[in-house]
């Protein structure tokens, strides 16, 4: 069996160029490393996640600056969220989050108010003010029960 | 035809199907071993990685794109309608990712290599090439057939891959240079769409299974092929298409039982 380098140099780069795109597929489109600078872990519970996914975005001003890194239920039946958010910000203690909805059908992602306060929000504080995602639904719900009793009043308008 | 002898026909059939499945586990299991048994043989196995996988890449590379490229337009089309062109990145993403990389990576791969691998052994069996091995008390198994079923396994998933971004590419193509979309949204949407675990990784497992399937229904039908020229033929054509129909349904029983 003889040597042929020719043949070896393009298995060589088959087999690099294959591990590339399977690396640029796990690091880049798949975000397995994509955290931008984390660090600061905030924990906000909402009395409603919508469909909140993990990974999603966390904003302040539209801003990413950190991402939604796990969902589940508290201990008093609120939903309890962790927010992995760049370490780098003094963000203010009395912060407050809110999920919001990216156009109609978009993804929910966390929006972030940072407050006045001086004192500054440590990894594994929790974040006090929140604010849940709207149903559409309930909205909805909503609405047409307050026309019904608008209706009935009558005097208001 | 008299109705006992149906039955005894049907009975035939089914025997020799399960006799054929078990040969072919016996077989795979000797390969498996034979693989992992030194010498190792890494010459052999770069020579067969070349012609799997590096001669392989053209037509891989040039399908995927034309994937890509088909996929942007069918979703371009389709979102619009809704006002949802932001999200053909992840249309196009997770449908190569998830189905269609893996999925087409292994039928051209199969028609490619697989049965070219199934006519080279099937034409040393003719040859009596094997037997000649077995005189030197070389293990065609170990010599000629691991080699080939293992470059088959390792070329798979990275085909599948470098489809998967040429179809991403191809897609880009599409929906920002030519339908004028905007490239950061579509590589944003992808890149949001697109999560490792649950996408990528199960990417790569089909793409290693179908890998597996390929590789050994090729090396089994070319080693147990009739040794006439007919029989050559024969194991390059159902190889061809036993390897492409086992890769369709188990990509749906992999889909239905682990959710890929």
């Amino acid at each position: 069996m003889r040597e042929e380098p020719r043949r070896d140099f393009w298995v060589g780069s088959f087999v690099l160029l294959g591990l590339a795109g399977v690396a640029y597929l796990s690091l880049s489109v798949g975000g397995v490393s994509y955290r931008g600078p984390g660090g600061l872990e905030l924990v906000a519970n909402f009395d409603e996640v919508g469909s909140l996914k993990n990974r999603a975005k966390v904003v302040i001003d539209g801003v990413k600056v950190g991402q939604v890194k796990s969902i589940e239920l508290g201990k008093d039946f609120r939903a309890r969220v962790v927010l992995d958010v760049d370490g780098r910000l003094a963000l203010p203690s009395d912060t407050s989050a809110s999920i919001l909805t990216a156009g109609v059908l978009g993804d929910q992602y966390i929006a972030l108010e940072p407050g006045g306060d001086t004192d500054v929000l440590k990894s594994g504080d929790s974040v006090q003010f929140t604010q849940s995602a709207v149903i559409l639904e309930r909205l909805i719900g909503k609405l047409i029960q307050n026309l019904g009793s608008g209706d009935s009043k009558g005097s208001k308008k | 035809m008299s109705p006992t002898g149906a039955v005894s026909a049907l009975g035939a059939w089914t025997l020799g199907a399960v006799r054929d499945l078990g040969r072919f586990s016996v077989f795979s299991a000797a390969v498996a071993n034979a693989g992992r048994r030194p010498p190792l043989r890494l010459r052999r196995l770069v020579d067969e990685i070349y012609d799997t996988g590096v001669l392989s890449l053209l037509i891989v590379c040039v399908s995927g794109f034309a994937v890509g490229m088909v996929l942007a337009l069918q979703g371009h089309n389709t979102l619009s309608r809704f006002g949802a062109d932001a999200q053909l990145g992840a249309v196009v993403g997770l449908a190569l990712i998830r189905e269609l990389g893996p999925v087409l990576t292994s039928l051209l791969v199969a028609g490619r290599a697989g049965s070219a691998m199934a006519a080279e052994i099937a034409t040393m069996v003719v040859t009596e090439q094997l037997d000649g091995l077995r005189m030197m008390s070389v293990d065609p198994l170990d010599f000629v057939v691991a080699p080939k079923a293992f470059a088959m396994i390792l070329s798979m998933p990275l085909l599948s891959t470098l489809f998967v971004l040429f179809g991403i590419f191809g897609g880009y193509a599409i929906g920002v240079v030519v339908l004028g979309g905007d490239g950061g949204t579509y590589m944003s949407s992808l890149e949001d769409a697109v999560e490792f675990s649950e996408d990528v990784l199960g990417g790569l497992v089909k793409g290693t299974v179908f890998g597996v399937l390929v590789g050994f229904v090729a090396t089994y039908r070319g080693f147990t092929a009739t040794p006439t020229s007919a029989g050559v033929s024969a194991a390059a054509t159902s190889t061809v298409v036993i390897a492409s129909v086992a890769t369709l349904i188990v990509d749906y029983f992999i889909t239905a039982l682990w959710g890929v």
